[in-house]
């Protein structure tokens, strides 16, 4: 049996007795297959020394035990390390950062606190799944959507404490920015609300975030000062129809007044979230004519792409627009967007969707992107699991996510620069030039990349790695940085938001080692290291 | 003494109902518990449909010599689901005790595996 860092023997026997006392025997887990599950599923260390393992996993079912769990662990000083629903596969699974450390595994604490339909929010436990959630809004018959990640798996609790972002309009598609209140189980066991859930009694812990006085639940987002053990959300208004439109605008250079206007758009609140594409790009390798463009030497230029768009009557650059509300309001928000367009983009065109009413028909529902009305659903793994196209698929996937501006030209200068830095380091490129954003965030773009995991070539995961560091160092160059990321590169993630001499990691540790004296939670989270292992590891 | 109870409470029923008809019943009871712990871990991916990742995967690696829904194979084993499910296989992970209990899971193998014991 592994025994956390610096911990005797017999101090672990005693907190093992403690833990099993305050969650009971049948929910401390030690055994080497039942530790095995709280490994990384998608690590790029699988196999290697440096692949984070953990000791035990506590499963409490009450934030009570929660905290008589966190008093032993901090009594022992024995790293924990808390998930939800443990699905934060590509960001890190529900492996800890720091080898050793006890799970403590939040499953158990599933229940829906509340919803409600007419003020629009709920509380939730961290066990909760999007799944849960759904089915119990759906079965009361509630007229509330939740916004909701591609697997609907995960937990709206640990989604939003990882900055988890899903699909419909921005003020809820960025989970964190729609929460509303915490529970928060400290370093020491005590248990804090925050917002209005600090005034006993509140009426409104759902819906007014800050309460008094200063805002610390940020903090508590992919930090490392408390276990989360409850979480409101402001929730959608069902929305009466739903309908798409694809604009898509002829030349390559229109690429900068389309992302201006649907930033216009979205920032009125007259769409939802924005699906950007290029009708030259596509999986699978290019066509001859494509690959020949390019390898021109010294790059295809704009006309090159616009003779080569124009030949296959293509447009070069789409954007899929998706509106909400009534059908009168649609169709409003519809011909306005038409409008807008019309007058500053020449040659711009639109392919409307069919108006859906909800509910959907089934025939609907088999063909709808489910997660952009709300419905959780886990089609996402369609990509990289095994299919005709794929037919050797990966173990997994470490997404590698810098924000860049919401403009045309950031779009072309990230293609550019990462297109350079692949090329220079020698690996096949995971950017093309009609590689576009994701727009998950609500003011500004990810540009994501999904890096493939072996669970038998260490080779292979070690040139991703390396890859992957090269690339946070060139984006920060470049001033982009990485919104999230697994375990293994967080150090190096936090070493780019450097400025005044890293001043933000110190803040961070100055308040790691005030509230976490004894280093106990999430250990170098986000690269927060408590002192006696900033120590070690100098 | 509660379990004396128990088991003198069950042999009554059973001398009631007659031991097959009770066998019969907790068959199916676990079948159903079986059914439902399945519909809620699994078919998320692996049910029937457009939009289920599992299903598409094991059709494209079966290509149709086995059937893509696992709820229509006659020759899953226990070895076999206690493997996907706790070492998982390709993007699926493996799940842990807390999210499929090990009763679960035994209800899930018993359910994915009733053809097979209907047809012996």
């Amino acid at each position: 049996m592994a025994i956390p860092p610096g911990v005797s023997a017999q101090n672990w026997t005693t907190a093992l007795q403690q833990f099993e006392q305050a969650v009971g025997k049948s929910w401390v887990f030690t055994g080497d297959d039942d530790i095995a599950l709280y490994r990384d599923a998608y690590s790029p260390f699988w196999g290697e020394p440096e692949e984070r393992l953990v000791a035990a996993a506590v499963a409490p079912d009450t934030t009570e035990q929660v905290s008589q769990v966190v008093r032993t662990a901090n009594r022992f000083r024995i790293p924990v390390f808390p998930i939800s629903t443990g699905k934060n596969l590509g960001y890190g699974g529900s492996a800890p950062n720091l080898s050793g450390s006890v799970v403590v595994d939040l499953k158990r604490m599933n229940r829906v606190i509340e919803v409600d339909d007419k003020r629009h929010f709920a509380i939730v436990e961290p066990g909760v799944a999007y799944f849960d959630l759904y089915r119990h809004i759906q079965t009361r018959g509630l007229k509330v959507w939740i916004d909701c990640p591609d697997p609907g798996w995960g937990s709206p609790v640990g989604n939003a404490l990882d900055h988890g972002v899903g699909y419909t309009f921005g003020a809820y598609r960025d989970h964190f920015h729609s929460h509303c209140g915490l529970e928060v189980v400290l370093p020491n066991g005590d248990i804090v609300r925050t917002g209005m859930g600090a005034l006993p009694g509140a009426k409104t812990w759902g819906e007014y975030r800050y309460g008094f006085g200063p805002t610390v639940d940020g903090l508590f987002a992919q930090g490392n000062l408390g276990i989360v053990t409850k979480m409101g959300f402001h929730l959608l208004p069902a929305p009466e129809a739903y309908q798409t439109s694809v604009v898509t605008v002829p030349r390559r250079r229109d690429i900068v007044p389309l992302i201006d206007l649907v930033n216009e758009l979205e920032h009125q609140s007259l769409i939802g979230m924005p699906e950007y594409s290029s009708p030259l790009g596509g999986l699978g390798p290019p066509p001859a004519e494509l690959a020949a463009l390019l390898k021109k030497p010294g790059g295809a230029t704009d006309e090159d792409f616009d003779q080569y768009a124009q030949q296959r009557n293509r447009g070069s650059w789409s954007c899929r627009l998706q509106f909400y509300g009534s059908p009168r309001v649609i169709a409003a928000h519809l011909e306005h967007a038409k409008d807008r367009f019309n007058a500053v983009v020449s040659g711009s065109a639109f392919q409307d969707g069919e108006l859906m009413r909800f509910p959907l028909t089934q025939e609907q529902l088999d063909r709808v992107h489910k997660v952009a009305v709300g419905i959780p659903n886990m089609a996402i793994f369609s990509i990289g699991a095994r299919t005709e196209l794929n037919p050797s698929p990966s173990d997994g996937h470490l997404w590698f996510s810098p924000i860049i501006p919401k403009t045309g030209e950031a779009v072309l200068e990230a293609q550019r620069v990462f297109m350079e830095a692949f090329t220079k380091l020698g690996v096949p490129s995971m950017v093309s030039p009609f590689s576009m954003p994701a727009t998950w965030m609500h003011r500004a773009f990810i540009f994501i990349m999904a890096f493939p995991i072996s669970r038998t070539n260490v080779a292979q995961n070690r040139r991703t790695r390396e890859t992957f560091r090269a690339l946070v160092k060139v984006a920060a160059e470049h001033g982009w940085g990485e919104y999230r990321t697994a375990p293994a590169f967080q150090d190096d993630v936090m070493a780019a938001y450097s400025y005044n001499n890293q001043a933000l990691l110190r803040l961070h540790e100055t308040i790691k080692d005030a509230v976490d004296p004894n280093g106990i939670v999430a250990a170098g989270r986000s690269g927060v290291w408590p002192r006696h292992l900033r120590r070690a590891r100098a | 003494m509660k379990s004396l109870l128990g088991i003198a409470g069950v042999a009554m029923t059973a001398f009631a109902l007659g031991a097959s008809t009770v066998l019969a019943q907790r068959a199916d009871s676990d079948l159903k518990k079986g059914n439902e712990a399945y519909q809620y871990w699994c078919a998320t991916c692996h049910g029937a449909g457009p939009g289920h990742p599992g299903t598409t995967a094991l059709a494209a690696k079966y290509k149709g010599a086995l059937p893509g829904l696992l709820e229509e194979r006659i020759d899953l084993t226990p070895t076999a689901v206690r493997f996907a499910v706790r070492r998982g296989t390709s993007i699926m992970p493996f799940f842990r005790k807390t999210e499929v209990s090990d009763a679960d899971l035994d209800a899930i193998t018993q359910y994915l595996m009733r053809q097979r014991n209907t047809n012996r």
